[in-house]
């Protein structure tokens, strides 16, 4: 398994006990913006997370030389999805209790970087979509 | 990776470009507002990303993945199972509209749920122990 897998995957690990314990703050009333953040923990954190882990790991080979397609572009993919996921952890309670200039442009600064974390993945992926 | 895969697949990773797309002008009308009408995205961001991402990847990997038959059609009835692509993209697609059809996504649904069937229809068999036929 490549480094880059053992990675996403340990990481989306990391995000899967995250979003239990939250589960538990819900379950207690502690509600304040966190159900976003428990939700995108469960299913981009750690569902999606595993996926692109996987995917990078089994999909049929790009070529003989870059059997995986860019290595590069798969580890910017990680860095802008996790990145992306920690400012949302941060920003999007504080938004929802005292919402203020800087809780807000880190929303938006999230927001980019995870939609650019899908990007880069379909584009690194998608050659690698296809018949034997 | 069969065809259908590859239909399955490519289709998935659209709907997650297009669902995290959605997503994100509503994580950024979060935290600087700009248009309220960035709210009607919200069902077609959970719809995208639920069904078109991650159950239609799980589908195409399935299909591709899980043991062959060693006799006849060795991923069993495909003409079953491109029915259920077919069905479950146009579910989708027609829970997209819901906003100017009121019936959109009950009709939608309901072409979801039958492309699972039709799915499971297809797939049951597969799912077998190693060196059954």
């Amino acid at each position: 398994m490549p480094l880059l897998t053992r990675t996403f995957i340990k990481t989306g690990m990391v995000c899967l006990a995250l979003a239990l314990v939250l589960g538990i703050l819900l379950a207690l009333g502690v509600t304040n913006g966190l159900f976003p953040v428990y939700i995108h923990l469960l299913v981009f954190g750690w569902l999606t997370q595993l996926i692109f882990g996987v995917i990078f790991w089994m999909f049929p080979k790009y070529s003989v030389k870059k059997p995986r397609g860019s290595e590069a572009l798969g580890w910017w993919t990680y860095a802008l999805l996790n990145i992306g996921l920690l400012l949302r952890a941060v920003a999007e309670p504080i938004q929802s209790t005292r919402a203020n200039p800087l809780s807000g442009w880190m929303l938006v600064l999230s927001a980019i970087l995870q939609f650019l974390s899908g990007l880069l993945f379909v584009v690194n992926s998608w050659g690698r979509v296809k018949e034997k | 990776m069969p065809k259908l895969s590859v239909w399955f697949v490519r289709a998935s990773l659209l709907y997650l470009l297009l669902g995290s797309l959605f997503g994100a002008l509503l994580l950024a009308q979060k935290g600087i507002p700009f248009h309220a009408a960035v709210w009607y995205l919200f069902p077609l961001h959970m719809e995208f990303l639920l069904v078109g991402w991650l159950i239609q990847l799980a589908m195409g990997v399935a299909f591709w993945i899980i043991p062959r038959f060693s006799q006849g059609s060795s991923r069993g009835p495909v003409g079953l199972v491109w029915v259920s692509f077919a069905l479950l993209n146009a579910g989708i697609l027609i829970t997209a509209f819901q906003y100017w059809l009121p019936d959109a996504v009950l009709i939608g649904r309901i072409a979801e749920v039958v492309a699972g069937i039709l799915f499971v229809i297809g797939s049951w068999r597969r799912v077998k122990p190693h060196g059954v036929m």
